[in-house]
């Protein structure tokens, strides 16, 4: 299991490396931005530029950036938006938004999410079941910027229950910030709702109609104790990797979202680094969103060897 | 017992002159494809979801057709304006009838507004809804003041414009007036008459230093209409108003162009004066640019589907080669193949479509850029989904036999295995294309990649400018979404029957 650990461990980096490669050449290619006239930060901007390899061979660039990037995990600066800041410090402030949004949202709605789906699997082939997967399959085809707009002119603009977009300042931990936060926690959830109920039914009913159940049911345990006992657990192996995931995925956040609420998160950052081509601040977004994914995709792997026994068992051979 | 002695005679041969032979089969034989449609039927939600979808579609096609709007007509005063339709808003229903809610509006807003209709005959009060009793401090005293939550017609409200014509163009507009009686220019007030309130073309009556209106003791309001020959910019013959004396003037002169006041619901009339005096007619509104709405919705689902199914082909195609090159030769070739394809699936769509949009867009444009940015990764589903059916059937005995009649690698991939694996590929492919156009809307809809100048507008553009008059102006977005989320569900809802009708293993499975 360590072995297989590592190995698919050192695979992700070195498809993290090569992948960070390709979008870094890219992202050089484009043409530098023209700094205004004027910039007092000119000479600056200039110097480090040629610090950074500007007019040397792409591979030497690259070379520059992972030396930075290894001895002193240097990203380099903000060129436009922030000027003259590290792209690491404006990234690392707006980190906390996204993260924190995130959470909230899957905090609630992975059990919910999982309860709908034991239920609508218990009751299957009922109107519990009809309702409950058919509600899921409408939620889960709607995209979350359709939500995102039902939730602000319902809840923020006709109830004027909450604010329209999130509040200033960066006391994230304010019951005011948590009530700004509600409209975009709302819009971010149906979906993991819809997704978690989706796969626990799917699964649940695969386990229930197995044939161990019979097994369980004939040795004398109740309904409820083999469903607790041996028709849950053997479910969790598929649905607590995709916990994993969502775990790591709450680093990502979403783009639409952070953009219709106004969170200053990673997503908004990254798209005004689009915006205003500011070069070391997307090839540093880049590199995040790629390692998230890849990470996600690990983790869930990885979380299969180590939750089923039937794959751990497998991989000594 | 009568039957322990039967006679001889009694029993005969069955079938003794008979040739035996196997019945032929009554029944028709069920190809695969009419099998799955009967089980598709079965399937009430999909087919549901398919008529709707069918009805979306032919919105798509038809309804930038019987528009009466081009995608290209934007009407710089009508932006952000509610449904309006004027048969139905006669009626008196509640629906398109350009309605728009203001809170709290004073008497003299109040008056301000009933002046509107006093002129140019278009009352923009549709209902009040609601009157507050609020205590306002007034000269060092308080005082009880009213104030109103009112539903106006926003097409009237906006009333009269300022509007520059050349000479020429004003001869055409009195000459237009003429022919169909309809009043287009009002007498002009100068603004020395109205305590020099400028900006405010509505105001014909005489106002305090605020620019409310002056009612007198009856509480009608005096005309504050110049008389002043002098300043007339050019001739006028044509229609006045029934207060006018006959002295009042009817534009005010610029170098060489006058200005007039235009109510503008008349003026559209004329500015539309080849299109039969059309009345504004938008029956979904208008979004930020003004655009019509219901077309826009129209244009933007037509490129989003054609670009979803064009989108989806190529990866079908891309994805079954590269599949089954995978699946057939396996080892080596496959492990290489998966590399690749991993590698590209870890970048995020995003930093695709902009590199692309930056690099591509201005040397091959910026739909095909776009449509590289889907190929680049599209494809991956499709080639693992090929590779796993060709895993299935390359050993199996069929391709034996072929193998051995020497085909070559080719002909067994794509003539013999193939076509086994190609309903699974095709059904997920109905499932591809709501995954497509959901991103392209997502990407519209940041303003990463920009298809107003090619396409008109889409839906995520149309999303966008939504968003941001959520508050006052709802319709911009309410209609794109609803089109959109149906959209969605039906696809989604119709590629889920799809797929498990043509799933050989749901077969006769009834649960």
């Amino acid at each position: 299991m360590l072995k297989y650990t590592l190995q698919r461990t050192l695979y992700m980096i070195l498809v993290f490396f090569i992948i960070t490669f390709m979008c870094f050449v890219l992202i050089r290619m484009l043409p530098l931005p023209t700094l205004p006239p004027g910039d007092i930060h000119y000479d600056v901007i200039m110097m480090r530029r040629e610090a950074l390899g500007y007019n040397k061979p792409y591979i030497e660039q690259f070379a520059i950036f992972l030396r930075g990037l290894f001895t002193h995990f240097d990203w380099g600066l903000s060129e436009k938006l922030y000027t003259g800041q590290p792209v690491l410090d404006v990234f690392l402030m707006k980190l906390p938004p996204t993260m924190i949004v995130n959470l909230y949202s899957i905090l609630w709605t992975i059990p919910i999410g999982i309860a709908l789906g034991i239920c609508a699997a218990l009751k299957k082939n009922t109107w519990v079941d009809y309702s409950i997967s058919t509600l899921t399959m409408v939620v889960i085809s709607v995209p979350s910027f359709v939500y995102a707009f039902l939730v602000q002119y319902i809840f923020c603009f006709r109830l004027r229950w909450f604010p329209l977009i999130l509040k200033g300042g960066t006391d994230w931990f304010s019951f005011e910030m948590f009530k700004s936060m509600i409209p975009a926690i709302l819009s971010l959830s149906f979906g993991v709702i819809a997704g978690f109920c989706r796969t626990t039914r799917a699964e649940l009913t695969e386990v229930l109609t197995s044939e161990f159940m019979l097994l369980a049911r004939t040795k004398g345990l109740t309904r409820t104790q083999a469903t607790v006992r041996h028709a849950l657990r053997n479910c969790f192996v598929v649905i607590v990797p995709g916990i994993f995931g969502e775990f790591i995925g709450i680093l990502g956040g979403s783009l639409i979202i952070e953009s219709i609420f106004s969170i200053p998160g990673v997503g908004s950052l990254t798209l005004d680094a689009i915006n205003s081509q500011d070069y070391n601040l997307f090839i540093m977004s880049t590199c995040f969103y790629t390692a998230i994914g890849l990470a996600a995709g690990l983790v869930v792997d990885i979380s299969y060897g180590f939750i089923d026994p039937r794959i751990r068992m497998g991989s000594k051979k | 017992m009568e039957y322990e002695k039967i006679p001889a005679e009694k029993f005969r041969f069955v079938h003794e002159n008979e040739n035996l032979r196997d019945r032929e089969l009554q029944t028709k034989a069920r190809s695969y494809f009419a099998d799955a449609m009967i089980r598709f039927r079965k399937n009430k939600s999909s087919v549901i979801a398919t008529w709707i979808l069918g009805l979306l579609i032919l919105y798509a096609i038809v309804a930038p057709l019987i528009s009466p709007y081009n995608i290209k007509d934007q009407d710089s005063i009508y932006i952000n304006f509610p449904p309006y339709w004027r048969p139905i808003a006669e009626l008196n229903i509640g629906i398109l009838d350009g309605a728009k809610t203001l809170d709290s509006q004073n008497d003299s807003a109040m008056l301000a507004l009933r002046a509107i209709g006093e002129e140019t005959g278009f009352d923009p009060i549709l209902k009040i809804t609601g009157t507050h009793e609020t205590e306002v401090k007034y000269k060092g005293q308080m005082v009880k003041r009213n104030t109103y939550d009112v539903v106006v017609n926003a097409y009237y409200q906006k009333g009269i414009i300022y509007r520059t014509f050349s000479l020429e163009e004003f001869e055409k507009v009195q000459r237009w007036q003429d022919e169909t009686g309809i009043q287009v220019i009002y007498p002009y007030v100068e603004t020395k008459d109205i305590n020099n309130i400028t900006g405010s073309p509505n105001i014909w009556y005489k106002v305090d230093s605020r620019g409310n209106p002056v009612a007198d003791k009856d509480g009608n309001l005096t005309p504050a209409y110049s008389t002043n020959e002098s300043k007339a910019g050019a001739e006028y013959t044509s229609l006045r108003i029934p207060s006018d004396p006959g002295n009042y003037i009817y534009s005010y002169g610029r170098s060489g162009s006058v200005q007039c006041r235009v109510c503008y619901y008349n003026y559209y009339r004329y500015v539309n004066r080849d299109k039969n005096n059309m009345e504004p007619t938008y029956l979904m509104g208008t979004n930020a640019v003004g655009q019509d709405i219901f077309c826009g919705i129209g244009v933007g689902a037509r490129f989003s589907i054609l670009f979803a199914i064009f989108v989806s082909a190529i990866n079908l195609s891309i994805g079954a080669v590269y599949g089954a090159i995978q699946g057939y030769y396996g080892g080596a070739i496959d492990m290489t193949l998966d590399r690749i394809s991993d590698i590209l699936s870890g970048v995020p769509f995003v930093v695709v479509t902009t590199l692309f949009q930056l690099h591509l867009a201005r040397r091959v444009g910026v739909v095909p850029s776009f449509l590289f940015a889907f190929v680049l990764t599209g494809w991956i589903g499709m080639a693992a989904l090929t590779r796993k059916q060709f895993y299935r059937f390359k050993s199996q005995e069929f391709v034996m036999a072929a193998r051995t009649l020497g085909a070559s690698d080719w002909r067994l991939m794509f003539k013999h295995i193939f076509p086994n694996a190609i309903g699974t590929i095709i059904t997920s492919c109905a499932l591809v294309i709501p995954g497509v156009i959901s991103s392209e809307t997502s990407m519209t809809y940041l303003g990463i990649v920009n298809l107003s100048s090619f396409a008109g507008t889409t839906i995520g553009t149309l999303l966008s400018q939504g968003n941001k008059v959520v508050t006052s102006a709802p319709h911009a977005i309410l209609f794109p979404s609803i089109f959109l989320g149906l959209l969605m569900i039906c696809f989604n809802l119709f590629g889920n029957g799809l797929r498990d009708a043509f799933n050989p293993t749901t077969r006769g499975v009834d649960d």
